[in-house]
């Protein structure tokens, strides 16, 4: 590895997805003298919001208000959404959405020319704005695009992010890899938005895209600052076996439903409510059902699997999403992706025959902590999107709600982010330079130049994410868990021996993938860790042996902080304004 | 016995290596897998040093498009069954420099998005306030445009593009359905900006109408239909420009 450079900005924003590009946008326009890098692993329309499907809910139509989208969510978090987050989140919502609809996106409208909305699970009312089921790709090309008019805003594509840089208690800019060069730099920035996604990728069957590794969780975690809420991991009800590939929400919004081998729509007997025909004008009847949030509906898959009421196939058991009754013409208008997605991936045409479909690890509640700001506790660190932890999701996030997230907390972090680089000049930049040589020797001799290593990182992967399935997925327990910490801490010791064949500089991807396992190793253990000491089940996390939920003890958020050994956890009080916490009811 | 099959892969490291080469690997032959699940393989299983991009394997990031046997694919939606048993051959597609292995540079392509400005352009006071709510767009306003939207960037077009293969100077399929997509939204009013671009000579005249690029597309964007709607609606200006005096604009 040759000198490397040092770039100054304003504010850096690290990731690329919708969280980052409108956190990006909001700086351009709040303060066009600022400069923004914008850091991005792959170029930003590769960045996972491409993948999501079903849609963004936000308040617009007259039979709704901000009150039911506040109740709907708080309830969907099993009350361990902080209130004061969510009402701000339900409140900025509508004009987010509608300043998308201004840079372009292609909503789905209503004859009248009207944005149109559809029902989504756990929401009591239609509010879910949606691009057919092609809603993340549209909002990502949409504000990618729209970025590219902004001539402050400097795009680093395909630049991997490695370390967040702090000096004097501040951060002040991050090291990347240049990937075409292989090179480390420094890009030095008064504040620092991280804005990466989700992890999704430390387990072994998700509908995570490949570069969903956690890198800026645990940029901002080896910075001292603590990941929130870890152990609430989502189980999305519908992805193809096999694959993991999601089949939407929406599909059940639409009007789909869940069967079992007897043909027998098995929710009815796990308190979801009961089911009306097809044919009756009021199915899909919401909050109910099928309509019910995502965490329930897991779990009673994993009943059903109990009672042998499931089919058996290659990739193990599953259930079917049946949408023949729907037809050909409104699968094709509502729904195409899930045609093409089935008929591709899965052999079949769902016009004519039900899917296949099985839980998947599809979305993190958890992340870093940030404030309702999207402020980090270390100064001038800031997150947005599903990477942070705000938190509005709680225990279980509601489809529809991630992709108004990016936006409403990527625009106000971006402002935050602004205000502060603006009252914080100054950077410490030898001291930074120095930091960088650093960055650059580490990963040289820990990959670049290192020898004699034996661990390949595909098999170390492939541990990690087996353990993470077997002892932290949808059921898990003090043994389960205990037995994946004590792997993970095996894992960990064994990473020290990986073996990196591959020594050219240029694009070198054993290069990335050693380092996404390195991060998710650290991911694993706060998710791990932080699921064996909340001893209550709690939306997405369920305790065989602690099967009940305990506000006295866990109405908490969880705080997980690096060490050496395994992460200290923590916690601090959710915060309730006008919803105390009662019941979790659905369908009754 | 296990049934397999043989990939022929592209390589090069331009830092190690004078020349590009091809390396073969052997597979497991699984009837549900696509080209990316075997190069994935080879990566976890083979050989580590194989680089190429790829992330959403369900068809819509547009990362993991190579040559397999000379044509444009999608690598996650092509299926080793539709080879089997024969060996298939992989390379980074054509008509871009190679990064390395199966990795193209796509600075080119990302110059000229930003170039035909894929944003909507409003005139200066005619922008709607937040407060004022959506633009109103019918659906059948949503349809002139929708098809155009469709697209990934996943540069097969370029890849499968006759007139860029000799002259890059040329926008390109993709950059010029994107364009389009602006030019038809009922919300747009800056077609007059982006005809610069895609009517100057290195635009849409170039295009020999071949219309490969639709061919290769997997979203059915059909960028060939797009860039002669845009030869018309250019000659329309050209011919309002000389034949009406005041160039046909409304004043």
């Amino acid at each position: 590895m040759g000198n490397y450079e040092t770039y100054k900005y304003d504010v850096v924003v690290v990731g690329g997805g919708g969280a980052g590009l409108r956190a990006a946008i909001a700086i351009a326009e709040t303060n066009p003298a600022l400069k923004v890098a914008l850091v991005s692993k792959v170029y930003p329309m590769r960045s996972h919001t491409v993948s999501a499907e079903g849609g963004a809910a936000a308040v617009i139509k007259e039979n709704d208000s901000f009150d039911e989208h506040c109740s709907d969510t708080i309830l969907g978090s099993d009350w361990l959404a902080d209130q004061d987050a969510v009402e701000l989140f339900v409140k900025e919502a509508p004009s987010e959405m509608i300043q998308l609809e201004h840079w372009g996106c292609p909503w789905s409208r209503e004859p009248n020319g009207k944005v149109a909305v559809r029902p989504f699970g756990g929401m009591k009312i239609e509010r879910t704005w949606f691009a057919a089921d092609k809603t993340g790709f549209h909002m990502l090309h949409t504000l990618y695009q729209t970025s590219l008019k902004y001539d402050n805003v400097t795009h680093f594509d395909e630049w991997f992010a490695t370390k967040v840089l702090v000096e004097n208690g501040r951060c002040q800019g991050i090291t990347a890899l240049e990937l075409r060069s292989g090179q480390i730099r420094v890009i030095a920035g008064k504040a620092v938005i991280i804005c990466t996604g989700g992890a999704g990728r430390v387990f072994p069957f998700t509908t995570n895209g490949a570069i969903k590794t956690g890198d800026g969780m645990v940029m901002a975690y080896r910075a001292g600052v603590a990941l929130k809420d870890m152990e609430f991991v989502q189980y999305h009800p519908t992805g193809l076996p096999g694959t993991g590939i999601l089949i939407t929400e929406a599909a059940r919004g639409e009007g789909g439903i869940l069967v079992n081998k007897d043909g027998y729509r098995y929710l009815q007997d796990y308190d979801l409510g009961k089911p009306l025909e097809v044919t009756d004008s009021r199915h899909p009847v919401k909050k109910t059902m099928e309509l019910g949030p995502r965490d329930r509906l897991s779990l009673a898959f994993m009943k059903e699997v109990e009672k042998g009421r499931t089919l058996s196939g290659a990739y193990g058991e599953y259930v079917h999403l049946d949408l023949r009754h729907l037809g050909e013409k409104k699968v094709d208008k509502k729904i195409p992706f899930v045609r093409e997605l089935s008929t591709k991936y899965a052999g079949i045409d769902p016009v004519y025959e039900p899917i296949p479909v099985r839980p998947v690890v599809h979305y993190m509640m958890g992340g870093v902590d940030t404030d309702i700001d999207g402020a980090a506790s270390m100064p001038g660190l800031f997150a947005a999107g599903e990477a942070a932890c705000v938190s509005i999701n709680g225990a279980n996030r509601l489809g529809s709600n991630s992709l108004t997230e990016l936006l409403v907390f990527g625009a106000i972090a971006g402002r935050a982010a602004a205000r502060f680089a603006t009252e914080h000049p100054e950077l410490d930049l030898t001291a930074l330079q120095k930091q960088g040589a650093d960055e650059q020797e580490r990963i040289a001799k820990n990959f670049i130049r290192k020898d004699g290593g034996y661990e390949r990182v595909a098999t170390l992967r492939q541990e990690m994410t087996r353990t993470m399935e077997s002892g932290a997925g949808i059921y898990r327990s003090e043994t389960s868990l205990k037995e994946t910490c004590n792997k993970l801490a095996e894992l960990r010791g064994r990473f020290s021996n990986i073996l990196i064949e591959d020594r050219s500089l240029s694009f070198n991807t054993e290069l990335t993938s050693a380092l996404e396992l390195d991060l998710m190793l650290d991911v694993a253990q706060a998710i791990a860790h932080s699921a064996l000491a909340r001893t209550e089940s709690r939306g997405s996390h369920q305790r065989t042996d602690y099967p009940d939920r305990n506000d006295e003890k866990f109405l908490k958020h969880s705080l997980a902080f690096r060490t050496d050994g395994a992460p200290r956890i923590e916690y601090k009080d959710v915060i309730i304004t006008r919803w105390p916490p009662a019941e979790r009811v659905y369908g009754r | 016995m296990e049934k397999t099959m043989k990939l022929e892969i592209f390589r090069y490291r331009p830092d190690q290596e004078d020349q590009p080469r091809f390396q073969t690997y052997e597979v497991p032959f699984r009837e549900d897998w696509v080209v990316l699940d075997a190069i994935n393989y080879i990566k976890d299983e083979i050989d580590g040093t194989l680089s190429y991009r790829w992330s959403c394997r369900m068809g819509v990031c547009g990362s993991c498009g190579m040559m397999v046997n000379g044509i444009p694919k999608l690598t996650c939606a092509t299926f080793l069954k539709d080879y089997y048993p024969d060996k298939i051959r992989v390379e980074p597609l054509t008509g871009f420099p190679v990064q390395r292995d199966l990795v193209i540079v796509m600075d080119d392509f990302i110059h000229k998005l930003r170039e035909i400005k894929p944003w909507i352009i409003r005139r200066e006071g005619e922008e709607k306030p937040i407060e004022g709510g959506e633009y109103l767009q019918t659906p059948a306003e949503l349809e002139q445009y929708k098809q155009y939207s469709m697209c990934i960037n996943c540069m097969l077009c370029y890849a499968a593009c006759p007139v860029y293969a000799l002259d890059n100077t040329f926008v390109g399929p993709a950059a010029i359905a994107l364009a389009q997509r602006y030019n038809m939204d009922s919300r747009d009013q800056g077609r007059d900006q982006r005809q610069e671009i895609i009517a100057s000579h290195e635009g849409i005249w170039e295009c020999t109408f071949v219309g490969e690029c639709s061919v290769v597309c997997p979203k059915a964007v059909d960028p060939a239909g797009a860039i002669q709607r845009s030869k018309v609606s250019s000659t329309i200006d050209w011919y309002k420009e000389v034949l009406i005096p005041w160039g046909g604009k409304k004043r």
